[in-house]
């Protein structure tokens, strides 16, 4: 998917109009922002965050051990008859995937929810190498109807309302028109039922790999992946490689704390542990199975300093929690991944100079991290963005002379005063028309600064006691 | 909290870091903390030699930058025993990032990692670090209040309870609640202006949470998130105030102890 993310203030701009999209957004996110509190916590404070602790334990563990884990998933996905294939970038995924369709004679294609598809443009080549593909998760079926892309990494459909589905389900597959949520779920999923019996290949991400047993895992609230993954002959699975986990044990924290963080399940309503094609003594389950192991930039983020954000579970918590977005949503973002972890991914893998907003999207309040199953430090890696922009001459230049002017009136006690004193005979003549700060002054008064500065005020005071005390002697 | 424990400040002479902004624009701040202290009769003393904890530097990403203003903060802090501040942000500036930032010259870091270690915001010293809960305060007329947790203080320090424990036995006031109180208000330093209708959109749902508040003042331990909702009040006409929590406090306090603040801003 192209990037965009150099126009994040415009289209927060955009965004921040639109009354409806607003309503939407702050709905969904607060709401799921406080089931994730209710779930979470729901046997208490310390509970959670000892859950919280292991997730994050069982990630840093995997990150740590990636090169051996991956090797182990493979040969233990090959043991259970899956074929592993290695894709290095979004162009080889891609192939990869368009290869198979053609040796299996796929027409129509399924898919399940993958945000990895998303990040390598796969909709868009399939379509182009005329091979239709049909999103089965619900939101993201709505955003393909509309001609969008995702707006969330969860819920993707969560800056349109009620009413624009409706109009859109009216149009797009002739429902009648009802504002009844299960009344247009339903036309949704005769919809989809009839194209669900009629693919040839399915398409999925995976939340999860484990290692120690070769296993994909989905996990879905329509029962989409089932369907996606089971009912066609073939089924691939793209995911990134840093989604292996070790042990079965580790998968179990984790798909404890996934749904949870997400929208505040204690479970989905569907859980898949795929091991492999349809045995020999099965009814059911495709007759080939794939997983492509995307790499896209993922092997570079980890040996950097960052490797930590390859931690994420994409649980989308960070976002429901970040009062940016919450007012932005996800287009404004620019690229696939939105919300903090988005705005740190980014850059990370589609280039600094692309994304040169992103890191400071943020007023660096720490609700994501704060929320994030996996403790992953959001601020702390926007913080060090923002040192990297500048150290890569990415920061405009007022700025690099405005901060060498602070730094040098600020560590100097004599500038300082100085300055402090310009500063209120400043404001007092001058009122709120003070040139250069409107960015400040567009939207909001500014203080009424004091006749005198606090060490001013201390030193009178020490005058005085000194003073006193000398006439009392 | 990963924040390393800190050895207890009762009993030691306390230096008042006053920060920058409180310095400049709210020295009454600085002063009803004063007032507050020496009412307990603790030692205070306010090095001049400082200036800033040199956060606005770091948020920015100007790291040398950051480290100069916070290498003057070493220099005149050298001889604390504890350091108390009416700031959440600065607070976290120092016990958080101070040592990251020296981490390439071992004396430097040494000196970082003890100011780190004698450090506390002022709600947090009063409750935490002293076990004080009531001031034994009494407002001179009856004023509702509600509070602002402001990011740093609440995320990064752990504060919260502390001056919620320290305005439940203060007479005459009544406390309510603030719709999405913990919430950013959209200051975040530097983000204000260098995100500025981000940071307007934000203050729009604070000032909005505000005037739907029964309480006619809100309390915040960081001047800097008072002056974002103060700023935005003005500016949208709404009649309430936002005000440090020490200044309310010290409002408290019998009237023939305070100094150095102005008649009208003991109300």
């Amino acid at each position: 998917m192209k990037v965009n993310a150099n126009n994040f203030v415009p289209m927060f701009k955009v965004n921040l109009q639109k009354q409806d999209v607003q309503e939407a957004v702050h709905y969904a996110t607060t709401l799921a922002y406080h089931k994730r509190l209710d779930a979470m916590f729901a046997y208490g404070q310390e509970h959670g965050e000892a859950l919280r602790q292991q997730a994050a334990e069982a990630k840093r563990r995997a990150l740590r051990n990636l090169p051996d884990l991956l090797e182990k998933a493979e040969a233990n996905m090959q043991a259970n008859g899956i074929e592993v294939l290695w894709a290095a970038d979004a162009d080889e995924a891609n192939r990869m995937v368009v290869d198979i369709a053609r040796q299996s004679e796929a027409e129509l294609i399924v898919k399940s929810k993958s945000m990895a598809t998303e990040e390598i443009g796969l909709n868009a080549y399939l379509e182009q190498n005329d091979i239709t593909v049909v999103e089965t998760d619900l939101g993201e079926l709505i955003v393909q109807l509309d001609g969008d892309t995702p707006g969330h990494l969860v819920t993707p459909a969560v800056h349109k309302t009620k009413a624009a589905i409706r109009d859109l389900f009216v149009r797009e597959l002739g429902m009648e028109p009802t504002d009844d949520a299960q009344e247009m779920t339903m036309a949704a999923r005769q919809h989809l039922r009839r194209i669900f019996l009629s693919a040839d290949l399915g398409i999925s991400g995976g939340n999860f790999i484990i290692a120690e047993t070769g296993t994909v895992c989905l996990v879905t609230n329509e029962g989409n992946a089932r369907l996606t993954t089971v009912l066609p002959k073939v089924h691939i699975a793209i995911v990134g490689i840093e989604k292996i986990v070790e042990t079965v044990d580790d998968y179990a924290t984790l798909t404890q704390v996934l749904p949870r963080s997400a929208i505040g399940q204690t479970m989905p309503v569907y859980t898949h542990m795929l091991n492999g094609p349809r045995r020999a003594d099965e009814t059911s389950g495709p007759e080939k199975v794939y997983v492509i192991l995307l790499d896209n930039g993922r092997s570079r983020i980890y040996d950097s300093t960052y490797t930590e954000a390859l931690a994420c579970i994409r649980c989308g918590a960070c976002l429901n929690a970040c009062p940016v977005y919450r007012i932005a949503s996800g287009h404004a973002y620019g690229w696939v991944y939105p919300g903090p972890i988005g705005s740190i991914l980014t850059p990370l893998f589609t280039g600094l100079e692309n994304a040169k907003p992103l890191p400071h999207a943020s007023s660096l309040c720490g609700s994501c991290k704060q929320v994030c199953p996996v403790e992953i430090d959001i601020p702390g890696m926007l913080l060090d963005l923002r040192r990297d922009l500048v150290a890569e001459g990415l920061s405009p230049q007022v700025w690099d002379w405005g901060m060498k002017g602070w730094a040098l009136a600020f560590s100097k006690p004599g500038l300082f005063s100085a300055g402090g004193t310009a500063a209120r005979l400043g404001t007092n003549l001058l009122g709120q028309n003070i040139p250069f700060t409107g960015a400040w002054t567009n939207s909001r008064d500014m203080p009424e600064f004091a006749d005198k500065s606090f060490r001013q005020l201390w030193q009178e005071r020490s005058q005085e006691a000194y003073q006193k005390g000398a006439s009392d002697e | 909290m990963e924040l390393p424990e800190r050895p207890s400040p009762a009993g030691k002479r306390v230096s008042l870091f006053a920060t920058c902004i409180v310095d400049m624009i709210y020295p009454q701040t600085g002063m009803a903390v004063v007032n507050i202290l020496e009412h307990l009769g603790i030692a205070i003393e306010f090095p001049l030699e400082q200036t800033c904890c040199g956060q606005p530097g770091f948020n920015a990403g100007y790291r040398n930058e950051a480290r100069q203003v916070a290498a003057q903060f070493l220099r005149a802090f050298k001889d604390a025993e504890v350091i108390v501040t009416p700031s959440g942000s600065c607070a976290a500036m120092i016990r958080h990032e101070y040592p990251g930032l020296f981490a390439d010259d071992p004396d430097l870091l040494a000196q970082a990692e003890r100011v780190a270690a004698i450090t506390w915001e002022f709600t947090e010293y009063l409750v935490d670090g002293l076990g004080i809960t009531d001031l034994e305060l009494s407002l001179p007329k009856p004023a509702s209040f509600a509070f602002h947790d402001s990011c740093h203080g609440l995320r990064m320090l752990g504060l919260g309870q502390a001056a919620r424990t320290l305005m439940q036995h203060v007479e005459n006031a009544s406390i309510y609640d603030l719709n999405e109180n913990d919430v950013c208000c959209g200051f975040g330093g530097t983000f204000s202006i260098k995100m500025p209708e981000v940071s307007s959109a934000m203050l729009q749902n604070k000032i909005a949470n505000i005037a739907q508040c029964e309480a006619d003042t809100i309390l915040t331990t960081d001047v800097s998130c008072m002056t974002q909702m103060n700023g935005g009040l003005k500016r949208n006409n709404i009649p309430k105030q936002v005000r440090h929590i020490a200044e309310v406090l010290a409002a408290g306090l019998p009237t023939n102890t305070l100094v150095g603040l102005p008649k009208d801003k003991t109300q």
